[in-house]
């Protein structure tokens, strides 16, 4: 085992540690268990879409939908179905993949800007869909009147409701088991051949591979993790409205992804956590908050356009 | 009956010539620079203030003429400071850049004008009805299908006959060798800027006549205009007109008989295109 590789497995230990130990030490330096849920869980979102993003080089700005619909489809399955946390959990995943699979055949034939394009209108769709279907939906007020139920797990029940530590492992429980699938898959041949489409996309068309799969492939995990995201999400507000489809959405989780660092696994996590700590602070200090979000975005695509770890990588190797 | 669809289509070909006059800017920008600017709502926006403003002093009809040309300033001091920065780089930077403009601006005219919506004075002798038995003829109605009518006659005019057009053109096909041949591409990627954005400060001039104005409108009105785009085809400006306003009427038949499906029924719209000929309507094969 060679030093670099040693200090990737250092840092894995430490991210693990320090995700595993949040709810003692948060608390300590000012923040709360609820802020360090949502880290994770828009965490997960980030480094799902950079499965696509930053792993296969496809320009999604459509994600926002597929978390929407995520977290639309927990919320409706306990609010008129069967009163379930995991059951919802895995309805409102499926809804948000199999749209996505759907979805994938009009658009993996496109590519860049004209991509991403297509990505966000289709996006609005469902937003307006969520927005005019008042009866079912809530519309603008969003979808009220449930909250997350207790997880039976045979031999115990867990209260995640009045508990946030509880909800708080959970989240990380699941947030561990997408991590584990998405970094298994990248280094499978199918992950390697995503990157080597990245890179190369002609190249690995002369190859024989089957681009147009992969990219169909890949988005269609990249989505399936986001929804996954959008149910913990609503789990975690005990609610979901229409802003949670909206394209600005899209683009908070690009924004992630590129501040942590497109081309490293961790890197979203990190972009996600430090944009959270910014909104929630900025959102408390100032009603023109968005308009700071805005600065941020401008700063980071003019100064930082490699992200923390992209940053930093490049200062140890030189 | 007859009269309700009617008043529908005559709607839809208003708010489609919006989206229109939207997307030409959109699209002129994205052909020559490769750039979505997500902040050309937020351009529409400070149009229809600007407007607001200077109809004190200047009137409606000064407001017209000079609001759209303020705003397409704006936009060449944004691109020369800013925009201009990410060209050549991966796409996802400017849109980025311009999705934190657009957040900006957003934000920047509801702290500057409030967050209520105001209302903006036309002109009395436009809003009265010019037929008993079309009631929803108003003169505004008509005025702002003339305008847009013209401003699109000039735009292609602007390109098809003048240097300034030619090289734009040209440069939207092979932007290297126009840089080659000596013609100065930061500069008249500026001004293809401006001239962008100037279609989308005259349409926040007339959209605000109809809507009022609000911090919100640039933002409502974008993603039909993206829409108008890929319907059309991406790198052909007559396909953009002819998927606003194709789009505008979709949506104005459909508020006659499916109410709640008006916004959605475009997207529809553009999965069909996207079906059936991906290229949209009268792209060019290969381009994207």
């Amino acid at each position: 085992m060679n030093s670099f590789d040693f200090n990737k497995q250092a840092a894995n230990v430490l991210v693990w540690l320090l995700l595993l130990a949040a709810p003692y030490w948060l608390p300590a330096i000012g923040g709360y268990v609820e802020l360090g849920t949502r880290v994770v869980v828009l965490g997960l979102a980030a480094m799902a879409l950079n499965f696509l993003l930053g792993y296969t080089g496809v320009l999604s700005f459509g994600h926002a939908a597929y978390f929407g619909l995520g977290a639309y489809g927990v919320g409706m399955m306990i609010r008129y179905v069967v009163p379930s946390t995991g059951l919802g959990i895995l309805v409102g995943t499926l809804v948000g993949t199999v749209a996505a699979a759907i979805i994938g055949p009009l658009i993996i034939r496109l590519r860049g800007v004209y991509f991403a394009m297509v990505t966000i209108a289709f996006g609005q769709v469902f937003y307006f869909i969520a927005f005019r279907w008042n009866s079912v939906t809530g519309g603008d007020d969003g979808l009220i009147g449930w909250t997350r139920q207790p997880l039976h797990l045979g031999f115990v029940t867990v209260d995640i409701l009045h508990n946030p530590n509880a909800f708080y492992y959970l989240v990380l429980v699941l947030f561990a088991v997408a991590l584990g699938v998405m970094a298994w898959l990248l280094h499978s041949p199918f992950g390697r051949t995503l990157i080597a489409i990245r890179e190369n996309e002609r190249r690995a068309r002369f190859l024989g591979i089957p681009v147009d799969w992969h990219i169909w492939m890949s988005w269609v995990i990249s989505c399936g993790f986001v929804s996954l995201a959008g149910t913990l999400y609503a789990l975690l507000n005990n609610f979901v409205d229409p802003r949670a489809l909206y394209w600005t959405q899209s683009g908070d989780f690009v924004i992630m992804a590129v501040l942590g660092g497109m081309r490293s696994f961790w890197g979203p996590l990190i972009g996600a956590a430090i944009y959270v700590v910014l909104q929630d602070y900025l959102s408390s200090q100032t009603e023109n908050w968005m308009s700071f979000i805005g600065l941020f975005f401008v700063l980071v695509v003019l100064f930082f356009p490699r992200g923390v770890l992209g940053f930093i990588r490049r200062r140890a190797a030189s | 009956m007859t009269q309700v669809v009617l008043f529908n289509v005559f709607n839809g070909l208003i708010v489609g010539a919006f989206y229109a006059l939207m997307a030409l800017g959109l699209s002129l920008i994205l052909n020559l620079s490769g750039v979505i600017n997500f902040a050309h709502g937020g351009f529409l926006a400070i149009g229809g203030y600007l407007a607001y403003m200077l109809i004190p002093y200047v009137g409606f009809w000064g407001a017209l003429v000079v609001a759209p040309f303020l705003t397409a300033f704006l936009g060449l001091i944004v691109e020369r400071v800013l925009i201009c920065r990410v060209y050549g780089r991966d796409p996802l930077y400017s849109l980025l850049l311009t999705f934190g403009l657009a957040f900006i601006f957003e934000d920047g005219t509801r702290f500057i004008w409030g967050a209520q919506s105001l209302p903006f004075q036309v002109p009395g002798w436009l809003m009265s009805p010019l037929s008993s038995d079309y009631f929803f003829l108003t003169g505004y109605r008509l005025f702002m299908v003339v305008v847009v009518a013209v401003a699109v006659a000039a735009l292609f005019f602007i390109l098809g006959r003048t240097r300034l057009g030619m090289r734009i053109r040209a440069g939207t096909l092979d932007l290297e060798t126009v840089s080659v041949l000596g013609v100065n591409v930061r500069i008249l990627r500026n001004l293809n800027f401006g001239l962008g954005v100037y279609l989308a400060g005259l349409a926040g001039v007339l959209a605000v006549g109809q809507l009022g104005l609000q911090p919100t409108i640039g933002s409502s009105l974008i993603m039909p205009s993206f829409v108008a785009i890929i319907v059309g085809g991406l790198g052909s400006l007559p396909g953009t007109l002819l998927g606003g306003l194709l789009i505008g009427v979709a949506s104005g038949i459909t508020t006659v008989y499916f109410p709640s499906a008006t916004e959605a029924v475009i997207y529809v719209m553009m999965a069909l295109v996207l079906l059936v000929r991906p290229r949209g309507l009268l792209g060019e094969e290969g381009r994207f």
